[in-house]
C-alpha cells in the first residue's frame, strides 16, 4: 500500500528512539538484573519475613482504599450526574485535586493533618485511634491519591445511559433501588470495574504520599517499593531488582486486566 | 426526593473531608505563623534553588514530551503497520508502571553497578545524582500526556483534510501547521498542562535517581520531604503551598479548555 501522507519515517523514528531510550531501555536493565539473580536467590528474596511484610502490607492497605474509594467514586459519580444542586461544578472539579497536587503534598498534608495536634488527629486520638504510623494511615494516603479513578469512569458511562428503560421501569411499578440493580447497574459495572482496577493498581504503586505518614517501621508500616529502595541504597541490588520486578508484573497485570474489561466496556456501549 | 437529599449530602460531607480539609489544611499551616515567616521559608536558598531546578527540569522535558506526543500521535493514527497495536501499549506503559519502579529501573541502568554504568564511568559522564538523570526519570513518568490527549482526537478527526492538502502540494511541514495543528491545538495545549503539572510535582521516581544532595538535586517536592524530615514543617508546608498553587492553576487551566472542546 502506498502511504499518501508524509512523515511516516521520520515519526517512526522519533517515536521508536523515545520510547526505546526512554521506557524500553530501563526496563529492559530491571529484567536483565532480575534475570541475572537466579530463581533460588529470587524466591529467598521474596520469601524473606521483611519482604513478605512489606508486600502484604501493599495489598492489603491497596485493598483497604480500593473499597473507600470504590464506594465513594459510585456516590460521587451518581451525585455529580443526576442531581442538580448549586455548586455542583465546583464539586466537580474537586474530584480533579488528587491527581493534580503532587503526592509529596498530599502525604505532608495528610501525615499532619492526621499526627497529634492536626485536624484530625486531634479529634481521633482521644478516641484512642492512631492514624499516623500504622496501617490505616497507609491506606488513607493511598486513597487519597487514587480518589478520581472510579468516579471518571463510571460519570460518562452514566451521563451516556439512556434514561427510557429506567422510565418504562418506573411506569411498570418498579422500586428504585430495583430499577438501579436491574437496569442501571448492569450498564455501569464493567467501567466501575475498571475503575477499581486502575484505583488498585495506582494504589499499589503510591509512594509519595505513603511514606509521609506510614513512619516506614520495618515489617510493620513499611510498603514493598520503600523496601525496594531501601535495598537500592544498602547496594542490594538483586534485593532491590527482586522486589522492582514483582510490583512491576503485578503492575502490568492489572493493565492488561483493566484493557480487557475497558474492552468488555466499550461493548457493552457499542450495542444499540 | 429524601433518597436525593441524603446522597447529595453524603456527596457533599465526604468531599469536604477526603479532599477540601486537606487542601485547605496546606495554606492555613503555609501562612499559619504569617506572611513574613512564609516569606523568610520561600526565599531560603535551598528552597529557592528548589524551585528554579524543578523549572528547569519542567522546561526541558515539556517541548521533548509534546515533540513525542505529537510523533506517536501522528504515527499511530495515520499509518497502518505492523505491530501497531503494541506500540500503542509501549507508550501507555509508563501511566502502569509506578513511579518509584521507573527510578529504580534508571538506576539498574545508569548506575555503576547497571547495565551502562561502566561504560558512563569510563568517559566521565554523569547522569544519575545530577539534572540529566532527574530529567530521564521525569520524562518517563510524563510522557503519556500529550500522546493520549492529541491520539483519540486525531484518530476521531480522520485524514482527508490532511490528505487533500497533499493533492494540493502541500508539503509535510505545511501540512503540520496549517491543518494538524489548529485540529488539535486544544488538545495539545491541555495534554501539555497536565504534562507540564506531572513534571513539576513528580517525587518517587526522581527521590530514587536524585540523590537528594540538598541545594543541588533537591527538586521542590523532595525539598518539601526534606523540610518535614528536617522537622521544619511550616517551611515544608510553605513549598508545599508553592505546589499546590501550580497545582490549582494546572486544574483551572484545564477546566477551562475541558469546555473549551
Amino acid at each position: 500500500m502506498k502511504r499518501v501522507l508524509p512523515g511516516f519515517g521520520l515519526s517512526m523514528g522519533v517515536t521508536l528512539t523515545y520510547l526505546g531510550v526512554i521506557v524500553l531501555l530501563p526496563l529492559v536493565a530491571l529484567v536483565l538484573r532480575g534475570a541475572e539473580i537466579g530463581p533460588e536467590r529470587f524466591w529467598a528474596i521474596l520469601t524473606a519475613p521483611r519482604t513478605l511484610a512489606a508486600l502484604q502490607l501493599t495489598l492489603v492497605a491497596g485493598a483497604m482504599a480500593t473499597v473507600v474509594n470504590a464506594a465513594y467514586g459510585l456516590l460521587m459519580a451518581w451525585v455529580l450526574v443526576r442531581y442538580d444542586f448549586p455548586g455542583k461544578r465546583v464539586l466537580d472539579a474537586l474530584m480533579d485535586i488528587p491527581f493534580a497536587l503532587p503526592t509529596a503534598v498530599a502525604g505532608l498534608a495528610l501525615s499532619a493533618l492526621f499526627s497529634a495536634n492536626g485536624w484530625f488527629g486531634a479529634l481521633l486520638e482521644p478516641m484512642g485511634i492512631q492514624v499516623v504510623f500504622t496501617i490505616w494511615g497507609v491506606a488513607i494516603a493511598m486513597s487519597f491519591t487514587s480518589i478520581p479513578f472510579v468516579v471518571r469512569t463510571v460519570q460518562p458511562v452514566l451521563e451516556d445511559l439512556d434514561t427510557q428503560y429506567e422510565q418504562a421501569a418506573i411506569t411498570l411499578g418498579a422500586h428504585p433501588f430495583t430499577i438501579f440493580r436491574k437496569v442501571i447497574w448492569p450498564v455501569i459495572l464493567p467501567s466501575f470495574l475498571v475503575g477499581i482496577t486502575l484505583s488498585f493498581a495506582r494504589s499499589l504503586g503510591e509512594f509519595g504520599a505513603v511514606v509521609f505518614i506510614a513512619g516506614n517501621l520495618p515489617m510493620k508500616t513499611e510498603i514493598a517499593s520503600l523496601l525496594a529502595v531501601i535495598r537500592l541504597e544498602e547496594y542490594d541490588y538483586n534485593g532491590a531488582a527482586a522486589i522492582a520486578m514483582v510490583l512491576l508484573v503485578i503492575a502490568l497485570l492489572l493493565l492488561v486486566v483493566s484493557n480487557l474489561l475497558q474492552a468488555r466496556a466499550l461493548r457493552y456501549k457499542a450495542k444499540p | 426526593m429524601t433518597a436525593r437529599r441524603l446522597l447529595i449530602a453524603a456527596a457533599l460531607i465526604s468531599t469536604l473531608f477526603l479532599v477540601v480539609v486537606p487542601l485547605a489544611y496546606i495554606f492555613s499551616r503555609a501562612f499559619g505563623q504569617g506572611w513574613a515567616a512564609y516569606q523568610a521559608n520561600i526565599l531560603h536558598p535551598d528552597t529557592l534553588h528548589a524551585i528554579w531546578l524543578t523549572s528547569v527540569v519542567a522546561v526541558i522535558v515539556l517541548p521533548i514530551n509534546i515533540a513525542f506526543g505529537i510523533a506517536a500521535a501522528w504515527l499511530v493514527a495515520r499509518f497502518r503497520f505492523w505491530g501497531r497495536g503494541l506500540l500503542v501499549l509501549l507508550i501507555e506503559i509508563p501511566f502502569s508502571v509506578s513511579p518509584i519502579i521507573a527510578g529504580i529501573c534508571y538506576l539498574l541502568l545508569y548506575g555503576r553497578q547497571g547495565l551502562l554504568g561502566p561504560l558512563l564511568l569510563e568517559n566521565g559522564i554523569q547522569i544519575l545524582f545530577a539534572i540529566p538523570g532527574i530529567v530521564l526519570v521525569t520524562m518517563f513518568v510524563t510522557s503519556p500526556f500529550v500522546a493520549r490527549e492529541v491520539l483519540p482526537l486525531m484518530e476521531a478527526q480522520g485524514s482527508e483534510q490532511e490528505q487533500a492538502a497533499v493533492t494540493l502540494g502541500a508539503s509535510g511541514w505545511q501540512i503540520f501547521r496549517r491543518v494538524t495543528l489548529p485540529n488539535i491545538r486544544w488538545a495539545l495545549l491541555y495534554g501539555a498542562v497536565l504534562c507540564a503539572a506531572r513534571a513539576v510535582g513528580e517525587f518517587g521516581g526522581v527521590s530514587v535517581v536524585s540523590g537528594s544532595i540538598r541545594g543541588q538535586t533537591n527538586t521542590l517536592p523532595l525539598q518539601v520531604e526534606l523540610l518535614f524530615n528536617d522537622l521544619n514543617t511550616v517551611g515544608a508546608f510553605a513549598a508545599a503551598s508553592t505546589l499546590t498553587l501550580i497545582a490549582l492553576v494546572a486544574l483551572a487551566v484545564k477546566t477551562v479548555l475541558d469546555r473549551q472542546r
